[in-house]
């Protein structure tokens, strides 16, 4: 593998994007640059920007303004499309075909293709060849449709919540296969998800996207290492605001938990762990909350 | 061969597991000089973790000399951990087997017999004021 900032998996500058018919702004203002070699988590609640970001992306949408590049080419273009692949939710699969078509199809339609590789990604779900897509389970039909993607060998690949329909085991099984594509090619992977847990260890570099800008664009060793959090008296809480960058705070009673940035040493009593990639995003998506926070704040386990 | 288990849950990040199986794995004399390890493609492949965690794992512990790359054929062991006394049919371990089963069969918990002895090795340490470079567990993050 080259090194993990070798090139530049995608580029986004002054992006926008707006789908006509609601008129509201689906993705503003999006500034952000994500190296190669990486596995992105694209993280953000629902209605966030996620997916319309991917299909910018994959090239089946045209940004309103400003402009995106991935693998520095313009997305949709032939380009682009020979070195990136976008498999959205909707798995778009005819459901009449068999997997055998399916897979040719995919051959016929991609110059370049890695038919061993389509053929073992199916294969290793059990998945029969003169089987019709349309009455695969949900999760072999994701296994089809990732190895018609990966088939295409992709040097990017864009996943909209991949593993949504999928079974612990399933889940854990198509994990696998990515990373081991991405040691074995050196391939750059976005993937949106909402199961945070599943993103520990897994991503190297999270975009998170809030009301369809970019909150956060950082490697995840690096947020883990800036990022504490911080339980003490409730009092203290003036000691921080100044001094760091208060992600999101509760106070339960007299005790006060914190998730901060960290910008400089630590001033005050406190007991300080270092968080997982799980807690700093949650963090974050819920920092950004109007009413928050919640009444329900007391009841919250301090995570 | 070793086999690595990730816990995700744990808050360690998945290079440090990796790291601190491998130690243990050189002290427990269970992997030894000239052993191969995994290729990471193959950790990969059995964890589902990331590709440059992995990488940076046996990064990290060629450069402190446990293990070297020869290109084309694997990662190997290059030096051990095992201390004379810590092997599996050593005295010490033995002894240690026979009094963890009296704890035990005295109705101790998991958690009571570790305070014991991380409570026998704390007041060892303060009487003869001796820090033992290398001590990973004793390190915490909270600091």
């Amino acid at each position: 593998m080259t090194g993990p900032d070798a090139s530049t998996a995608l580029c986004a500058t002054g992006l926008a994007f707006r789908y006509r018919r609601r008129g509201n702004w689906a993705l503003r203002d999006c500034e952000f640059t994500v190296p190669g070699g990486r596995i992105t988590a694209l993280v953000g609640r629902n209605g966030a920007g996620k997916s319309t970001l991917l299909h910018l992306a994959g090239g089946l949408l045209r940004p309103t303004s400003g402009q995106l590049r991935v693998l520095g080419a313009v997305p949709g273009t032939a380009q682009a499309r020979a070195r990136v692949a976008l498999l959205t939710q909707d798995k778009p699969l005819y459901p009449r075909s068999t997997v055998a078509d399916t897979l040719l199809l995919g051959e016929k339609l991609n110059s370049t293709w890695d038919r061993p590789s389509a053929e073992r990604i199916v294969r290793e779900g059990d998945i029969p060849l003169h089987a019709r897509v349309g009455e695969l389970s949900p999760g072999r039909r994701t296994r089809v449709a990732l190895a018609l993607a990966l088939g295409k060998r992709p040097e990017l690949l864009l996943l909209d919540e991949p593993l949504a329909d999928l079974d612990p085991v399933a889940r854990g099984e198509i994990m696998a296969q990515l990373m081991t594509e991405v040691i074995e090619r050196g391939m750059s992977i976005m993937l949106s998800s909402h199961v945070l847990p599943e993103l520990e260890e897994t991503c190297d570099w999270v975009l998170v996207l809030r009301d369809g800008r970019v909150e956060l664009s950082e490697d995840v060793e690096e947020l883990r290492a800036s990022h504490a959090v911080l339980t003490g008296p409730a009092g203290q809480a003036d000691i921080l605001a100044g001094a760091h960058t208060v992600v999101r705070s509760r106070t339960g009673g007299r005790q006060l938990t914190a998730l901060i940035r960290q910008r400089g040493p630590l001033r005050g009593d406190w007991h300080v762990q270092r968080p997982g990639l799980q807690d700093i995003l949650l963090g974050y998506l819920q920092a950004g909350e109007p009413g928050h926070p919640a009444p329900a704040e007391r009841t919250e386990t301090a995570a | 061969m070793i086999d690595y288990r990730i816990d995700r849950g744990s808050g360690v990040p998945a290079y440090v597991q990796i790291l601190e199986q491998t130690e243990r794995a050189l002290r427990m004399g269970t992997l030894r000089v000239g052993d191969k390890l995994p290729t990471a493609k193959e950790v990969v492949a059995a964890t589902g973790i990331n590709p440059n965690t992995v990488l940076r794992a046996y990064r990290d512990m060629e450069r402190a000399g446990l293990v070297a790359l020869r290109r084309g054929l694997g990662t190997f062991v290059t030096r051990s951990l095992a201390r004379p006394g810590a092997e599996n049919d050593s005295p010490l371990r033995r002894e240690a087997t026979d009094w963890v089963a009296r704890a035990r069969a005295a109705g101790l918990e998991r958690a009571d017999v570790l305070a014991l002895v991380t409570a026998a090795l704390d007041a060892y340490d303060t009487e003869h004021d001796s820090t033992t470079p290398g001590d990973r567990e004793g390190k915490k993050e909270d600091a």
